[in-house]
């Protein structure tokens, strides 16, 4: 991932060896050890010495425009990944640079203004002020900043818009279900426009139904919005559904870094083979990815975007057995039949239980480098 | 270690018996030596002379500067026509809370007028109207500094601590030393008493703000500044405002007893001096003016801070405020007009007023002549058969004239084989422990609180802290006691020590048994609530009139006003508590076939041993705040020796004895505690009232 590289996505933000010492936030470790010996090892006797690694060299890119998953169970150190991300706790050692600038050595005063105009948080907990109403809850950024005020109702009203709350300006937080109540930590999170996006488990709070539903309201405003996002979850179907590229965090340690489907087919280990277990393979695989390669494209086919899930393709599989075509970039890159889907999915399965067998699908090696 | 502290309390019970049974026994070993005193009393005194000469200067010049608003609030309130007070307060009382209150507001400021104590009340409140914005101000700023800084919160915590336990009375002493005498005295008294609950909330509502809000203006881009003052405090406003209205109610009855040493025309001052004219009638009337001052304030004040943010209506809720001023104002305006047209709203005539005083203690009178036997007998059971057994034992109380009988050596033997016979059965049952605080309960009750050596009461207390507290309970209570036997004082500690313990023996067990009903009945529990806001916002003093009425001075009356007050917190936690058993406990042993009286005592009881114990604690600090006032009406401990020191101006007798009150509420205090953290731990339930 070197952003030098002419095509390579643009990187956002970026962080390498992040660790966070809770208790005991003892300098010894870092002196020499850290870059030397071996994480693992290091996290296990700060363990026995009572402190609480809760983050351990962890490294990873936020690129432009994408949304990055955080997943692990609860406790792996997920939430306080994304408050070092945001300096709302200060790492114990590593780097964190948010358009390629040192974010670690700002002073109070640039944080605040970075805070102000560059990033936005949603709290699992929504984090509302019980005394103001929705509206000036969502403006609060925006009073904090001094701004005037018809340029902070102008905006307020939009972004309140944007999450579908017009109507509902004058009401109290307590006053709200618990997926408005999100709304306004999302309004509020957007009012000043921030660059980068940070969501820490943002529908975990919230009824499955509820859940599903904010997920489709988020990916319409991130499709708008095209945001940068770091978005934390400990539901794997719900990192599957929005996640660009996602990282798996076990024990404060990133255990995997890749595409959700780089995770399902070729899990890390068996931490991860556990997570991705229950996953539908119609859900991961794309169109792209079950290609029968004994079949041509022809005239008259019926065409499909190749990024389409395969769950998505079944459907129209059904009422066209000679195969789709599938495009990419306006041009065919080959035929999905019923009989490949079928063959992809059984190898799959076969290679889950623990056959030998190969996967019919290898990407490049996933780990985090 | 527990089984050594059983056998060491053993040892302790039988060198007990041995001391108090063997004749001529080294007397120096019973009662204190007087020579042992060391002079603390002196030092005290010599140490509070110095400070007057270094400091007085500064502070009367302090209190001088202090008397200019304090005489111009009370001018204003006077000047103001009554009628014009009572519309302003009635509106403030319904925009707070709703027509109900307005209502009571209403009548009770209608009562002040009525009665003709209308400049008294104002002089009491306008002390108020001074003292709360100062004492909250302090307040808010040191709970403030205490979220802020752990160096500040370790020494204003404890500070805190001392400040809240010495008895009020105590805290005049050295301020009527510094500052002298008069009204602005008493407001010094009564923000100095006032500011600790408030240190407290604003502490407790700053740290309990969520994190995630915390966080969520930090994402906001607050500033420090903007951080404290927009996000934090107003979500730990709720929590101050608690503070706001326990401040108000500990200034309030810090004013009137501030009327002791600053008394000039103020309705505290009435009630003092009506009492020690034994005019009961006419200290009832002005002591019903402080009681329903007291609630209003604190029905207005709890009222406001309970209150949900303006409904609906937004942007609107600025304009309401306003709104609600300008009502105010149009009111005041209005009333004041008429009364300009309406001499008797200007000035209540005299020829108006209704004093029923007269008729009151005619009626008092005809109640104790008529119901003399009654009383008498009521009086001479308590003290035959409850009080003088446990002050100076069974050996001395029954004698024909009490009891109706000699304590002939075959009863007195009967009584030790069967004390004996009790001891052996629970050291069975339960183990040396328990079976030696028994005996100690055993020769207490014979040989009387008062007659027991020294040395071993202050070995059992220090056992007592080990065992609930750990060593340094221990060691504090040694300390604690030590300070006490040493300032000679040991014989007023333990008349203190008989009067609160016996009061607070009686009204736990009342108090649980009550809230016990309570919580099983609905009826009982409607009916005992109002009594006990009732009792509970009642300035501590105006609770003794009653019982001075129908029982006279002495220490009966002393002992069940002080009960009356503090049957008030056992009532409230063990209602609370057994009311608060999770409901799917209760459901699960109703499943299984639980009756109501075993729901009660095999679930519900032990589960709300916990909070019911801080109930107990709660009912012990109750006590001792009512011990000291209650010294007013003829007792002759700790209490009494704060109010002679207040008397002669003697601030070593006075202040020896307020910290020694002060320690032993803290003993006290840590020791139930203790208890109540013991059951909890035997539960893994955590206790939270
Ligand atoms: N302020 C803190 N002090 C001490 N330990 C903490 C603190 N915050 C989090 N931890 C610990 O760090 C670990 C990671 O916590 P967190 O980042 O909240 O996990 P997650 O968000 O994945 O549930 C946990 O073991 C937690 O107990
Ligand atoms: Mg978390």
């Amino acid at each position: 991932m070197d952003d030098r590289t002419p095509d390579a996505p643009q990187v956002k933000l970026s962080c390498r060896e992040v660790w966070k010492v809770y208790r005991d936030e003892a300098a010894p470790y870092f002196r020499q050890e850290v870059s030397t010996g071996d994480p693992g090892a290091l996290a296990a006797r700060m363990r026995g010495d009572g402190a609480i690694p809760a983050v351990v060299d962890v490294s990873f890119d936020v690129h432009v425009g994408e949304i990055f998953v955080i997943m692990g169970l609860s406790g792996s150190g997920k939430s306080t990944v994304v408050r070092c991300l945001s300096r709302l706790v200060e790492p114990s050692h590593g780097e964190v640079r948010l358009d390629r600038e040192d974010l670690l050595r700002k002073s109070d005063r640039e944080l605040i203004e970075i805070r102000r105009h560059k990033m936005g948080m949603v709290f699992q907990s929504f984090g509302l002020m019980p005394h103001l109403n929705v509206f000036d809850n969502v403006a609060l950024p925006l009073t904090l900043q001094g701004r005037p005020a018809s340029e902070r109702n102008e905006r307020v009203s939009r972004v309140i818009r944007l999450v579908g709350l017009e109507g509902r300006e004058s009401a109290f937080p307590r006053q709200l279900s618990g997926g408005q109540q999100q709304r306004v930590g999302i309004a509020r999170s957007l009012a000043v426009e921030p660059e980068l996006w940070f969501l820490d488990e943002p529908f975990s709070a919230l009824d499955p139904l509820i859940r599903r539903q904010m997920q489709d309201e988020f990916l319409r405003i991130q499709h708008r919005l095209k945001k940068s996002i770091v978005f934390i979850t400990h539901d794997f179907l719900e990192a599957l559904r929005i996640a660009d590229r996602m990282m798996i965090m076990r024990d404060g340690r990133a255990v995997q870094v890749g595409a959700p489907v780089d995770l399902v087919l070729n899990p890390a280990d068996d931490y991860v083979a556990e997570f991705t277990e229950d996953v539908p393979m119609v859900r991961v695989l794309k169109a792209s990815d079950v290609l029968d390669p004994s079949q041509a494209v022809e005239a008259g086919m019926p065409r499909e975007d190749a990024d389409l899930s395969v769950e998505n393709l079944l459907p129209r599989l059904a009422r066209h057995r000679g195969g789709i075509a599938m495009m990419r970039g306006g041009e065919s890159i080959g035929v999905v039949t019923a009989a490949s889907v079928i063959a992809a999915l059984a190898q799959e399965k076969q290679h889950r239980a623990g056959t030998d067998a190969p996967p019919s699908v290898r990407r490049g090696d996933s780990r985090p480098g | 270690m527990r089984r050594r502290l059983d056998w060491l309390q053993a040892g302790v019970v039988v060198a007990m018996l041995v001391l108090v049974l063997a004749p001529g026994a080294a007397s120096w070993l019973i009662a204190y030596p007087a020579e042992w005193v060391v002079p603390i009393t002196l030092w005290l005194n010599v140490f509070m002379s110095w400070c007057v000469d270094l400091a007085g200067p500064a502070c009367r010049a302090l209190s001088a500067a202090l008397g200019v608003p304090m005489t111009a609030v009370r001018e204003l309130l006077n000047w103001l026509p009554w009628s014009v007070t009572l519309t302003l307060a009635t509106f403030v009382a319904w925009a707070a809370s709703g027509w109900r209150l307005a209502a009571f507001t209403f009548f009770a400021i209608l009562y002040m007028v009525v009665i003709g104590y209308w400049s008294e009340s104002m002089n009491s409140l306008a002390l108020v109207a001074i003292s709360v914005p100062a004492a909250v101000g302090i307040g808010f700023a040191l709970g403030a500094l205490a979220f802020v800084s752990r160096r500040a919160e370790r020494i204003i915590t404890p500070t805190l601590d001392l400040l809240q336990t010495v008895p009020a009375f105590a805290y005049l002493l050295p301020i009527l030393l510094l500052f002298g005498f008069g009204p602005v005295v008493g407001m010094i008294a009564s923000v100095l008493y006032a500011f600790p609950p408030t240190v407290r909330n604003t502490r407790l509502g700053l740290s309990r703000v969520p994190p995630e809000v915390v966080e969520a203006g930090l994402m906001a881009g607050a500033t420090r500044n903007q951080l404290f003052w927009r996000v934090r405090t107003p979500n730990a406003l709720r929590q101050i405002l608690l503070g706001v209205n326990q401040t108000t109610m500990a200034a309030f009855s810090m004013v009137i007893i501030a009327s002791i040493i600053g008394g000039t025309a103020d309705i505290g001052w009435e009630v003092l001096l009506t009492m020690r004219k034994a005019l009961f009638g006419e200290s009832l009337l002005a002591g019903i003016v402080i009681a329903l001052m007291a609630m209003v304030m604190d029905r207005i004040t709890a009222a406001a801070a309970s209150a949900e943010p303006a409904p609906p209506g937004g942007n609107g809720r600025l304009r309401a405020r306003h709104r609600n001023a300008l009502i105010a104002v149009g009111l005041a305006l209005g009333v004041a007009l008429l009364a300009s047209l309406l001499p008797f709203l200007e000035e209540y005539p005299e020829a108006w007023e209704v004093y029923p005083a007269q008729y009151l203690n005619d009626f008092i009178t005809w109640i104790v002549v008529e119901h003399a036997k009654t009383i008498n007998l009521i009086k001479r059971c308590a003290f035959f058969f409850v009080m003088l057994p446990v002050k100076t034992g069974l050996d001395q109380t029954v004698t024909p004239f009490t009891w109706g009988f000699e304590f002939t050596a075959p009863l007195r033997a009967g009584y030790a084989l069967l004390a004996a016979a009790l001891v052996a059965w629970v050291a069975i049952r339960r183990g040396i422990g328990s079976a030696s605080l028994i005996a100690f309960v055993a020769i207490m009750v014979y040989f009387g609180i008062t007659r027991l050596p020294w040395p071993a009461m202050l070995a059992m207390t220090v056992l007592l802290g080990w065992r609930l507290g750990g060593p340094r309970l221990a060691l504090g209570t040694a300390a604690a006691f030590g300070f006490l036997i040493v300032a000679g004082v040991w014989p007023q500690t333990l008349l203190s020590f008989y009067l609160c313990g016996l009061a607070v023996l009686l009204s736990f067990t009342v108090g649980t048994a009550l809230g016990i009903l309570a919580s099983e009945l609905d009826g009982v529990s409607a009916f005992v609530r109002p009594i006990n806001d009732t009792l509970q916002t009642m300035p501590l003093f105006v609770i003794l009139i009653p019982f001075v009425m129908i029982f006279k001075i002495g220490e009966f009356t002393a002992l069940l006003a002080i009960m009356a007050y503090a049957v008030v917190p056992a009532i409230r936690y063990s209602e609370h508590a057994l009311r608060s058993v999770p409901a799917d406990v209760v459901e699960a042993a109703t499943c299984f076939g639980c009756t109501r009286g075993q729901l009660l005592w095999r679930v519900k009881l032990p589960l709300a041993m916990p909070v019911i114990m801080l109930g107990l604690n709660q009912t012990i600090m109750f006590a001792i705040a009512m011990l000291v006032i209650a010294a007013l009406v003829g007792t002759n401990g700790l209490g009494q020796q704060v109010y002679i020191g207040l008397g002669d101006g003697d601030f070593g007798v006075g202040m020896v004895a307020g910290i020694g009150m002060a320690f032993i509420a803290m003993i006290a205090d840590r020791m139930t505690q203790g208890l109540s953290r013991a059951r909890e731990e035997r539960f893994g339930l955590r206790a939270e009232v």
